[in-house]
């Protein structure tokens, strides 16, 4: 696991589902499926990866395939710092 | 406006005034002007007064003739003029002028069936001697609020629960399953309450109480029957302005001032400018304005209050007003909430209190009855989108939805797209227009302890939703269908209750409705849906029915609906790092293991981010505030609950 997938389902785990465990976080999962985040929550998620990776989330990079999932997360930020 | 209490013992069993007294010392904030009982063997009916009409005479509770029908009675009837006219043709004696005593001879009249004659907003329990029965009746769309409860010493009612749980065998315990409603619809179900063993009475249904045998009948219900009587547009807007007219001018009727708030939007606005247009001269108008822009709408208010000329007064409330009023906004809610909206009505009321007004007219209902949410435009969106769902045109009228909300309006398109999306299944769904807003408040059940959610394993809410739907709702168009869902689960157990009569009673103040004459509602579900939303125009047919009354800014203005901050308001300092102290008290790990609904480990996390001020989305928000009112609900009212106030 990389050292941005690590970070990131720490994140997850800890803000946005509250330690609950129990719910299943594959790669691929979608976060609005699952109802990990809400319409209004993409906007916390952009927060955290630009303070914690240090990468700036521009406009047209919001949309789904880059943020809507762990896999899809990890590619965006690697690719963002390459 | 008042406050009812009583009970109805075994036979040869008799009421102790003590008990009767402490139930309606509960509800002593619904009428601070006079109590009254009536005892008589194992019966005892109870009245706190707000005295508005007949102030002199209309002392409850109240008797016929020859004191065989007693009356305990909150609310008004607003058509009461006209009843008590017939009545006296009847041969109807009266002793005062007072609306309550119209129900009693009516009551004579027609027993149980006078219900059908009432224009009005009302609770009341009839104690007929002569039948042994106790006959209680709720107005048709829940204005009033009403409970009651059957226990090992008789059967209980009152006006609010708290006047219930004074009594000793009543259990003062949370029902996981109301719990579970209100994190699903933000609303119980009725007859179901947060409070085990505690029933609602349903708008628009009656209790008969006859001999220990206890009936619950509907009398009037909802229906929709758009092609029934199907009106063009002009005779729409005519029939409507008519109906509305006299549903304010029957609703001016008192022996002391009515004002009216003034909230900046439609609504409200065209309420005032029907009170205007009805020749009176001096109107005063209250608002809130909020010191966060985000929902300030104070320039419309003043906006509004020039253009009709009222004399106006507003509360600025900031967001530590919110954090600091929320303890008791919820001892007066009885319930868990999801937002912190109820919080600025209680101030408001609180104002117009010192104002020295007793009654304002608002304009409740309107959203529901004429079609005016958002709710409704983001389903018929995303069924037009549905029937094409690779359509690249189609989802862009997904702009036009929630223009208030800044952190849906920052979303890309295919976001957008994304959080819209249509499930296939969700197209034939009863429920289609309310499944997003359910989905999503369904996720704040995470929170939920271990023993909670066993507890919940064989229930499902969306099952109990559906057993309640009426026979006839398959016949319905789709948006007469999310209308009623609206008009029947959110508006009783929300909008008129929670941010409604328990807001403006909590300072002795009376809401009255005009939108909520049933004669308004009965002709709007006569109209087409097009009538009510041209294409995406909300609430088409009131803006052009009023017209020019009010000003054009605010009849073309994108419908901001009534909101208030959550999280942020229980910032100590309004800063980030502290909150209230009562926050880290009831959200403690030692407060919520006590309590018993909640993970202590989850909530943990969620007042960590709510201190760092983290908290952005909707659903942490609605998680934060339903948690907490909750732990505020264990806490006041079983905990720490009082004996008497």
């Amino acid at each position: 696991m990389s050292s941005i997938e690590t970070e990131l389902r720490k994140y997850i785990l800890d803000k946005l589902l509250f330690g609950r465990t129990e719910v299943a976080l594959s790669g691929d999962a979608s976060f609005l499926e699952s109802g990990i985040i809400d319409s209004t929550g993409v906007l916390e998620l952009v927060s955290f990866l630009e303070e914690q990776f240090q990468v700036k989330v521009e406009d047209e990079d919001l949309i789904p395939a880059n943020l809507d999932s762990i896999n899809a997360i990890v590619r965006y930020v690697e690719k963002k710092r390459k | 406006m008042c406050g009812i209490a009583g009970i109805v013992k075994r036979p040869s069993v008799a009421v102790e005034k003590p008990l009767l007294q402490r139930m309606i010392g509960m509800v002593n904030h619904r009428g601070p002007d006079a109590v009254g009982f009536h005892l008589s063997g194992s019966v005892g009916l109870a009245h706190a007064r707000l005295s508005i009409i007949d102030v002199g005479g209309g002392h409850q509770p109240m008797h016929n003739e020859d004191k065989t029908v007693w009356i305990t009675f909150n609310g008004e009837i607003f058509n009461y003029v006209e009843l008590r006219e017939d009545l006296i043709k009847k041969g109807h004696r009266f002793q005062t002028q007072s609306d309550t005593e119209v129900i009693v001879h009516l009551y004579e009249e027609k027993g149980e069936e006078c219900v059908h004659d009432l224009n009005g907003q009302w609770a009341f329990a009839i104690w007929d001697s002569r039948r042994e029965r106790l006959f209680l009746s709720r107005d048709r769309l829940g204005v009033r609020p009403l409970f009651y409860a059957q226990t090992p010493e008789g059967f209980v009612f009152g006006s609010e629960i708290k006047s219930l749980l004074v009594v000793p065998s009543v259990p003062r315990a949370i029902d996981r399953q109301a719990l579970d409603e209100l994190f699903t619809f933000w609303v119980t179900l009725p007859p179901r309450t947060i409070f085990e063993g505690v029933s609602e009475l349903p708008p628009g249904h009656s209790i008969i109480l006859e001999h220990g045998d206890l009936q619950v009948k509907p009398y009037w219900t909802l229906d929709y029957n758009p092609s029934k009587g199907l009106m063009q547009e002009e005779e729409a807007r005519e029939g409507l302005l008519e109906l509305l007219l006299d549903a304010v001018r029957i609703r001016l009727r008192a022996d002391v001032p009515v004002g009216a708030y003034l909230s900046g939007g439609l609504d409200s606005t065209v309420i005032a400018a029907l009170v205007k247009k009805l020749g009176t001269t001096h109107l005063k108008t209250f608002s809130i304005a909020f010191e966060d822009k985000e929902f300030d709408e104070s320039s419309f208010q003043n906006e509004a209050s020039q253009f009709l000329g009222t004399d106006h007064q507003g509360v600025i409330c900031s967001s530590q007003d919110i954090g600091r009023a929320f303890p008791e906004v919820i001892w007066h809610t009885e319930k868990p909430v999801l937002r912190t909206a109820p919080a600025p009505l209680f101030l408001l009321s609180k104002l117009v209190r010192e104002q020295g007004y007793k009654v304002v007219l608002t304009g409740e209902g309107s959203d529901e009855i004429l079609g005016g949410y958002d709710i409704f435009k983001e389903a018929k969106i995303r069924r037009f989108w549905a029937k094409y769902p690779d359509s690249k045109f189609r989802p862009v009228l997904l702009r036009r939805l929630y223009p208030y909300m800044k952190n849906i309006q920052s979303q890309s398109d295919a976001y957008l797209r994304a959080f819209f999306h249509v499930r296939k299944e969700d197209v034939e769904s009863p429920f289609f227009s309310h499944l997003p807003r359910w989905d999503m408040t369904s996720k704040l059940k995470v929170f939920y302890s271990k023993a909670t959610a066993d507890s919940l394993k064989s229930c499902d809410a969306m099952q109990t939703i559906e057993g309640l739907l009426p026979s006839r709702y398959g016949q319905w168009d789709h948006f007469s269908q999310s209308q009623y869902l609206e008009a029947a689960h959110l508006l009783p157990g929300y909008i008129l209750s929670s941010q409604g009569d328990r807001m403006a009673m909590a300072h002795s103040i009376e809401g009255r409705f005009p939108f909520l004459d049933y004669r308004v509602v009965e002709f709007a579900s006569r109209l087409s849906p097009q009538l009510k939303m041209k294409v995406l125009n909300e609430k088409y047919l009131l803006k052009a029915a009023i017209g020019d009354m009010i000003p054009r800014s605010i009849r073309n203005r994108h419908k901001q609906p009534y909101r208030a901050p959550d999280s942020q308001s229980f910032l100590a300092g309004g800063k980030a790092g502290k909150l209230f102290e009562y926050v880290e008290e009831l959200l403690a790990p030692r407060a919520i293991q006590e309590g018993g609904m909640f993970d202590a480990g989850a909530v943990g996390k969620l007042l960590e981010k709510a201190r760092q001020g983290q908290i952005v989305s909707m659903k942490d928000n609605m998680a934060l505030v339903g948690v907490l009112s909750t732990q505020v609900v264990i806490d006041r009212f079983i905990t720490n609950f009082p004996r008497s106030v």
